[in-house]
């Protein structure tokens, strides 16, 4: 048994495990990374190999497929495309490339930081010590700190387990073709990324949603751009409909009554803290529910046990755990850090994408206060025109008093960019005379969170 | 009519700039010949600077604070008659002539009737309205950042950005202690700030010990002394009439010229860019000495030649001079090694600055009366401690502690400071 000591031990190498080993490193503190592997893993976790980045990529491809479609039969601009098809095994080569490209990035990162990477499945013996099981035989490690980061897996349902046809995400993103028919479970953010890149890719697509609307954590305005393009796409979606479970032949949901005929089911009811399978009750943490109950710092209830990341509940964003990796190493290092930012933007890669960075208008009353609200349509800025992507708008909400931006919304095709400005307000503090002062260039997309300030003040220019 | 400029002349030897610390004519004044303009500190000594001639004056050289080098404009005078040939081509210094009749910015009442080194002060009020119960502070990343770095609680700190957002200058300003609690304050929290500036003799200090901690290597090494023997024999003398009264300070220097003859690399200068120790065979002993205007260290010269009395009438006399502001330049540089006593203040220990170039600094703690065990019992002994510096990189710690100890044994034992060795 190899016995290593170290004075950080990162228990997993996602984004948040990663980066705090990064930083750590380039702090000059010895790290040892331990990362699993695995189909839905390895380093980069699941941002890199089985969430963020893959499925970015099959929506890109699916949108350009999309397109040459759209081509091919409008020809809004004057394209002619004849009969487009997709190779889809070449599309799934692609974006394996693409994480391919971005672990071995991971992978170079650590390494000129002088990260030690142990590969293979980590079981902590007490708060200072942990096993892993490697390939070689198993490595004992001691630590002066652990950082949990064990992030989080895809969460199942009663009704529909995993196995056969009913998949998660992370099997949707390695499927070797696209099926005819996909019945999706659940409109959150992951099931609607994933039901409408399918349904642009050529599937016949039925998302089930046990709320009574689609995206039910985001605010009905914001939303509404995105079930138009749902149905635009020939996207059936049932509300307030449960599955009950797969028909007896497995080859279609029941809904009630209804058989809903599917080669695939693609679960995507939320995801889960990966809580389990680590030796993590040995530690005898305070939990929170089902996650790892943690402080400002970052701190679990062990003194230099600390968690980051989606072990540590929600919002399961890959920035926040990147933010909190940092964070922890700060601190290992001996610097005064606290987790406080005051805005995680969260971005939905739906067709419109949505982009929300703190309180929406309903928050922001609840709190109380007075508030001012605005929102510019995209109809209005010549780029979204211009790009044939009109549907959609940014909103703010201020306070009334005295202006301080509470949050900031966008629906429309590419706002997803603008998430850096809206978090970059809220941080800064802006007000909205401060949105109203800085010149967005023309012609582009910011445009409309400069005017939506403006409006908001009673100056909008192009409304 | 002409102009005329007065160029600050070369105050003492070695002197390349001055501080001018105030100024005694204002824009628009007549003044005469020999009437005095300003005055300025150079090294150590303030030094006036008169009129040559009489005429009207123009413009002034420099702030309050200002340092000038020797040779740069100082006033510049409207003349009868010719005037300099060379003023066109003159390069202006700092204020010229179109500026605001008064160049000191601070809006002090009367800036020419300021004292040398009174410290010229300004007010200012933090804005910012106390922020409501509840609210959250609102504030960039990198502020709350440095405020966690600081260990400063922002719901504490008053913002005077726009929406009471804070800003680094809310929190330098709170760090300061000057910012109130962002509470509505119920005792009427005093928020003022006053600004002093450190100009004159108080900002030569400030450069001097910033120097020394810079660049010497301090050692400290404290001793006690058993100066019941030494406090009996000045007793003693002091108990004869006709004679200055003595204090412990002269005994201690005589103590010095005896140990510093064993060991004389303590009475040395140590020119650390030109890499070498100059030692020198008078011993001048530097006494600092606290003024109204601050620290300084008249020097008593030639103490191998003084006798007892020669060295506390010398004492005496300096201190009087540096604390009436009229010691010379002559009388405040020179010293070779410096005795600093906050004895009568009282205090166990002291960590003495050394003042350089100099290589030791004796320190003289307070005198008590204390139980020593003597060979078998307790008996009341008059002790004092002597806390001491060395320059480290000249002096190894070991010499250090002998050359304490020879001046211990010479205070012990007083006859020895007298005896010819």
């Amino acid at each position: 048994m190899a016995e290593l000591t170290t004075k950080v031990l990162v228990i997993g190498g996602g984004p948040g495990g990663y980066v705090c080993a990064i930083r750590a490193g380039q702090l000059g503190l010895d790290v040892v990374l331990v990362e699993r592997g695995g189909t839905d893993g390895g380093l980069g976790g699941t941002c890199l190999n089985v969430g963020c980045i893959p499925s970015k990529a099959i929506i890109h491809a699916a949108e350009a497929y999309a397109h040459a479609v759209e081509q091919s039969t409008t020809a809004p601009f004057g394209i002619r495309v004849e009969r487009p098809s997709i190779d889809f095994a070449r599309t799934i080569e692609w974006k394996d490339g693409i994480v391919g490209r971005l672990t071995s990035g991971v992978a170079a990162l650590l390494k000129r930081h002088r990260v030690r990477i142990v590969q293979g499945h980590a079981t902590m013996i007490d708060g200072k010590t942990c096993q892993v099981e490697t390939d070689t035989g198993t490595d004992r490690i001691r630590a002066e700190h652990v950082v949990l980061a064990t992030g989080s897996q895809p969460a199942a349902i009663p009704s529909l387990p995993f196995g056969g046809r009913v998949i998660s995400s992370t099997e949707a993103l390695a499927l070797t073709a696209v099926p005819e028919r996909l019945v999706v479970v659940g409109a959150g953010y992951i099931g609607l990324e994933l039901g409408t890149a399918f349904a642009k890719l050529g599937s016949t697509v039925t998302i089930l949603e046990a709320e009574d609307r689609i995206l039910p954590a985001y605010d009905a305005e914001l939303v509404r751009p995105v079930a138009r393009r749902l149905k635009a796409l020939g996207v059936e979606v049932l509300t307030a409909t449960r599955a009950s479970g797969l028909s007896e032949s497995g080859g279609a949901v029941m809904v009630g009554e209804r058989a809903i005929a599917a080669d695939r089911i693609l679960v995507a009811t939320g995801r889960r803290a990966r809580i389990e399978g680590f030796g993590l009750e040995r530690l005898d943490l305070t939990m929170n529910g089902q996650v790892v109950r943690i402080d400002e710092h970052c701190m679990t209830s062990m003194r230099n046990v600390w968690a980051i990341g989606d072990v540590t509940g929600e919002p399961m964003l890959a920035h926040r755990a990147m933010a909190q990796g940092v964070v922890v190493a700060e601190q290992i290092a001996g610097h005064r850090r606290v987790f406080d930012a005051q805005a995680i933007p969260a971005v939905c890669f739906t067709d419109p994408e949505i982009v929300t960075v703190g309180l929406s208008p309903d928050e922001a009353r609840k709190s109380g206060r007075e508030v001012l609200t605005a929102s510019f349509p995209l109809q209005a800025n010549g780029r979204a025109l211009s790009m044939a992507a009109e549907d959609g708008f940014v909103r703010v909400v201020a306070r009334a008093d005295n202006h301080v931006i509470l949050g900031i919304a966008a629906v429309g095709a590419h706002v997803s960019e603008l998430a850096g400005s809206f978090a970059l307000a809220l941080e800064m503090g802006a007000r909205l005379e401060d949105i109203g002062g800085t010149i967005h260039a023309h012609p582009t997309l910011g445009e409309a969170f400069h005017e939506a300030s403006l409006r908001a003040l009673g100056e909008a220019l192009h409304i | 009519m002409g102009i005329r400029i007065i160029k600050l002349p070369d105050v003492g030897e070695g002197v390349a700039e001055a501080e001018v610390v105030e100024w005694h004519v204002q824009v628009g004044q007549s003044v005469l010949e020999d009437q005095v303009l300003a005055a300025v500190m150079t090294d150590k000594a303030t030094v006036e600077i008169p009129s040559p001639v009489a005429g009207k004056v123009l413009a002034l050289g420099a702030e309050i604070g200002g340092v000038l080098a020797v040779g740069a404009e100082l006033v510049r005078l409207e003349v009868a008659g010719e005037g300099d040939s060379e003023v066109a081509a003159a390069p202006r210094e700092a204020v010229p002539p179109a500026a605001p009749t008064r160049p000191v910015a601070m809006p002090t009442p009367e800036p020419e009737r300021a004292a040398p080194s009174m410290p010229v002060a300004t007010t200012r009020t933090p804005a910012g309205p106390p922020r409501a119960a509840g609210e959250k502070p609102l504030a960039s990343p990198a502020v709350r950042r440095r405020a966690r770095e600081v260990g400063v609680d922002l719901r504490q700190v008053r913002g005077s950005g726009p929406a009471g957002r804070i800003g680094h200058e809310d929190l330098d300003a709170f760090l300061r202690g000057a910012s109130g609690p962002a509470k509505a304050a119920t005792r009427g929290a005093n928020t003022d700030v006053e600004t002093v500036k450190v100009i004159g003799l108080r900002r030569r200090i400030a450069q001097k010990m910033a120097d020394a901690k810079r660049r010497v290597a301090h050692f400290s090494y404290v001793e006690e002394v058993d100066v019941t023997a030494l406090e009996e024999l000045r007793a003693s003398l002091n108990a004869r009439q006709d004679t200055t009264r003595l204090t412990l300070m002269p005994f201690l220097m005589l103590a010095l010229v005896k140990a510093v003859a064993a060991f004389p690399d303590m009475n040395a200068l140590y020119d650390d860019e030109g890499e070498t120790i100059e030692r020198h065979g008078g011993v001048h002993i530097g006494i600092a000495t606290q003024t109204s205007a601050g620290l300084m260290v008249p020097v008593v010269r030639h103490c191998e030649a003084r006798d007892l009395w020669d060295c506390a009438a010398e004492v005496r006399r300096l201190a009087e001079a540096a604390r009436e502001n009229r010691a010379s330049r002559a009388e405040l540089t020179g010293s070779t090694i410096t005795i600093t006593s906050l004895g009568a203040l009282g205090g166990i220990v002291t960590t003495p600055v050394v003042n350089r170039p100099e290589v030791a600094i004796i320190g003289v703690n307070k005198q008590v009366v204390r139980p020593v065990w003597r060979d078998s019992q307790f008996v009341p002994r008059t002790m004092m401690n002597l806390s001491s510096s060395f320059d480290h990189r000249v002096i190894d710690g070991y010499v250090a502690a002998q050359f304490v100890q020879r001046i211990k044994a010479l205070l012990e034992t007083p006859a020895t400071i007298f005896m010819e060795s």
